[in-house]
């Protein structure tokens, strides 16, 4: 067996005035990652060039592949090998690898996958900023699933995050999406990557039954199967058919129903241990601007500048976009009077708010549609223009 | 697959017991079909490579070939339509010991994965491809595929096809294949033979076997039985050793050329460029660079 | 209060100004105790040969918004980019501009301050206009307290190449001698 299968991590201690794309990239290697396969594409492609540095020095590989398909196919091969591993796109890039996202989840297969999304639909604004893939990480491949994705909003938190989303790949055997965006990818600030021993990894349950008579789809309680990987003895078989216990295609409706149940289960039961949120003066806010990526920053400006002016504004941020913070947005919604939703796309939140809220509150979109980011004046000016 | 072959498979005991999933035969092919003579083949030219079945990954991708990764008790993965080489050479590059096995079939490959195909040989990537070509795509019903040949009827070639087919060895080879070999499925010993080289060979090793589809391309085609069609290949079959891959395409009534069409040794493969890379890496960073 | 400070660096293609922004948000991230900075550029194909521009945010708290709004250091090296942005420079802003490559008109008048440099002809007597930047970041430091010039040299030998340090010192140097 290679001795590359420990998935060393690469830990760069030290203080950087660095960019979100290097942060991410610098991130997953201090979680481990061993392998990236990616195809270049604008605004994201300062990923791959840091791992096409990085990987080699860790005995880790990387390759840049002929598509974005062959990308996400590559790491979901490179993972039941045992290394973890990850890619890095954008929105059209995002759209090429859904069906194997498909394959990865089906499969229960972790791996990381960095959007780092631009304006759309289509070609749409290359080099500037959108956070328009929010449903498409939801809902983009076919069929009914749940999904992990996570959305950080400054440097530091794009290198914290890509361990998050390795660990809770790892742990839930599910892909992980990060949803970057331009003006995070590309802006620079400090990023403190601390001791190696400061970091927490999640390493994927192992099987530790024999392999004569092992079910490599059955789970334990938690929902999660532990996970062998090839070269191990387990013969690991994959499908992206339905399957059973064994991993055996079983081609009708009760099998579909235990399976995809679990497949749901194993992340809607969990919520509380993927969730993350970061609150700020809610206690006694009448409004609440929720927001995330980019758009959170001048949201938590408008907070400050409103609270300045005498409006009682809180600030909730998802840290985690998916699974959807149902619960505790309509917590929310039953103490203040209105919420607002800044995101740089025609409501993808916003109707994941109206759909949590029922009613409770009033919810109103501060929307941009691409290729500039709010700043906390206009955002303030729209919350006192909806108020009168 | 002859009634004798079927009847092997279901027997209590049986050679290929501990190579096959247990619980997953009877296989869904149909009676008169190539692919589970295949599957007995590769299964015989794993055992003869001595390699230790642990070191072996099967990848296929979507269709009847691409259910071949799943009936065979190794590491196996049934991946998407057209995935299977790049979901390979991801695998593959986790562990240099390991030997990856692609099968699937003509559509699966060389249509939705064509990309795939040419740019895995492009790289001399450390994977054996195996394609059975059965001339279109059988497990959705017999439409025209990339192998098609000009004058093949097919459900979505009604009228006959009029584009040329692709010439596999030729595509292949003209990206940088090493080792390229094409046989009929009819000749069990030599694509034995070409699978144990194939798999023993480093880098990016092709093997095409000819394989028939009575249901949904041979009755089409006048060649209602398997044997029919086999019989065929094997009236028309010519063995060429080295003969020029442009000299191989296939047409509804000419020669099928048939033998080893390329064996090179010497080309790094991409394994050996990535690790290559590994140690200029190593040297740069020592250097502080 | 914050304590927030908005400098925009703007001028064209090829004059390095994203190695401005970069090389004075490290100083400030990195060097200058309770600061912290952000550093976006505009970016992409549009900004290459026509206009380019990035910004630095500093504050000694966490900064928010990471771009310009209402910009407090305004350091042009082009007429275009001295056009496009002025407009949104703050009542009583400051001022450090190209001399040779802008001329300034009526709306420089609400700068408190204005500070002209011929960083380009600096730059040629090195042998080339590439060290112009430097120059001006050399201009900058000497009559601003943005950033030290001990921590700003630091910087600047870890991240320009060992070839091209000699030169960018003697820049920075005749920039911030310039009266």
């Amino acid at each position: 067996m290679s001795d590359n299968k420990e998935n060393t991590p690469m830990v760069n201690t030290g203080e950087y005035f660095t960019s979100g794309n290097l942060a991410v990239a610098e991130g997953s290697l201090a979680a481990g990652c061993k392998f990236f396969g990616g195809y270049p594409i604008t605004p994201s492609s300062e990923v791959a060039e840091h791992m096409s540095i990085k990987l080699p020095q860790t005995k880790g590989h990387f390759v840049q592949f002929e598509d974005e398909i062959a990308s996400i196919a590559s790491i979901l091969g490179a993972s039941w090998g045992g290394w973890k591993s990850m890619t890095a796109t954008s929105g059209p890039g995002y759209s090429l690898m859904l069906e194997n996202i498909g394959l990865g989840i089906m499969t229960e297969t972790p791996c990381v996958i960095v959007n780092v999304q631009r304006a759309g639909p289509s070609t749409g604004l290359p080099t500037l900023v959108g956070q328009q893939d929010i449903q498409q990480a939801r809902w983009g491949s076919h069929g009914d699933y749940e999904i992990i994705a996570l959305s950080p909003n400054s440097v530091q938190e794009c290198f914290d995050l890509a361990i998050t989303a390795f660990n809770l790949a790892e742990e839930f055997r599910v892909p992980v999406t990060i949803l970057m965006d331009e003006t995070i990818g590309h802006m620079s600030e400090k990023l403190v990557i601390p001791e190696k021993e400061k970091i927490e990894i999640v390493n994927r349950k192992k099987p530790t039954d024999e392999a004569d008579g092992h079910l490599p789809y059955k789970a334990d309680e938690d929902l999660i199967p532990p996970m062998a990987v090839a070269g191990e003895g387990y013969n690991v078989i994959t499908t992206g058919l339905t399957h059973d216990e064994r991993g055996y295609p079983a081609l009708e409706a009760d099998a579909q129903k235990v399976l995809l149940t679990r497949l749901l289960d194993k992340i809607r039961k969990n919520k509380d241990k993927i969730i993350r949120l970061e609150e700020y003066m809610l206690d006694d806010a009448e409004f609440v601007i929720i927001s995330f990526g980019i758009s959170s920053r001048a949201a938590k400006g408008a907070v400050n500048l409103a609270r300045e002016k005498g409006l009682k504004v809180g600030y909730l941020r998802l840290i985690t976009i998916w699974p959807f913070p149902d619960e505790r947005i309509a917590q929310i919604a039953e103490k203040v009077k209105a919420i607002f939703i800044a995101e740089i796309n025609s409501g993808q939140v916003t109707k994941e708010v109206q759909r949590v809220v029922k009613g409770e509150a009033e919810v109103h979109g501060l929307l941009k549609l691409g290729g500039a980011i709010h700043t906390p004046s206009e955002i303030v000016e729209e919350i006192e223009r909806r108020l009168k | 697959m002859t009634e004798e072959e079927i009847g092997l498979l279901e027997a209590e005991e049986h050679p290929l017991d501990g190579y096959l999933r247990k619980g997953r035969i009877p296989h869904i092919w149909c009676p008169g079909c190539s692919l589970g003579s295949v599957m007995t083949v590769i299964i015989e030219a794993i055992k003869e490579t001595d390699i230790d079945p642990k070191n072996i990954s099967v990848i296929s991708g979507i269709g009847c070939t691409g259910r071949t990764a799943g009936y065979l008790n190794f590491d196996s993965f049934h991946t998407t339509h057209g995935r299977a080489i790049p979901f390979a050479i991801g695998l593959g590059l986790t562990d240099p010991n390991r030997k990856i096995i692609v099968i699937s079939g003509d559509g699966d490959l060389a249509s939705i994965g064509g990309n795939h195909l040419i740019h895995a040989a492009r790289r001399n990537a450390d994977i054996t491809v195996i394609c059975v070509n059965n001339f279109q795509y059988g497990m959705t019903g017999g439409q025209v595929g990339p192998t098609s040949y000009k004058g093949q009827f097919q459900t979505t070639a009604p009228y006959s096809n009029l584009e040329e087919p692709f010439n596999l060895p030729e595509l292949v080879k003209s990206c940088g294949a090493t080792y390229i070999a094409r046989w009929t499925a009819l000749d069990v010993r030599r694509v034995k033979e070409s699978f144990v080289e194939a798999i023993n060979h480093k880098g990016f090793s092709f093997v095409e076997v000819l394989g028939a589809c009575p249901t949904t391309y041979g009755r089409r085609n006048q060649l209602r039985e398997g044997i029919a069609i086999l019989e065929s290949f094997k009236e028309r079959a010519v063995i060429e050793h080295g003969i020029d891959t442009e000299k191989v395409a296939i047409s509804k009534e000419g020669p099928i050329i048939v033998g080893k069409f390329v064996d090179i040794h010497d080309k790094p493969t991409l394994t050996d460029n990535l690790l290559s890379i590994q140690r200029m890496a190593t040297a740069s960073k020592d250097k502080g660079a | 209060m914050s304590d927030r400070i908005e400098i925009r660096f703007a001028g064209f293609g090829g004059q390095g100004i994203a190695l401005m922004g970069r090389l004075v948000g490290e100083v400030i991230s990195l060097h200058e105790k309770g600061k912290q900075s952000v550093m976006t550029q505009s970016y992409g194909p549009e900004s290459r040969g026509g206009a380019s521009s990035c910004d630095v945010v500093i504050d000694t708290q966490t900064i928010d918004y990471p771009k310009s709004t209402e910009i407090d250091y305004f350091v042009v090296m082009s007429e275009e980019a001295y056009h496009k942005y002025i407009p949104r420079l703050k009542k009583g802003g400051i001022i450090f501009v190209e001399e040779n490559l802008v001329t300034l008109d009526d709306q420089a008048k609400k700068a408190s301050k204005i500070f002209k440099l011929p960083a380009t002809a600096i730059a040629e007597t090195l042998g080339s206009r590439l060290y112009a930047n430097i120059a001006m970041l050399g201009f900058v430091c000497a009559n601003t307290d943005l950033f030290s010039e001990e921590a700003f040299i630091q910087v600047m030998k870890a991240k320009v190449r060992a070839r091209f340090i000699e030169k960018n010192l003697t820049a920075f140097e005749m920039g911030k001698n310039h009266k």
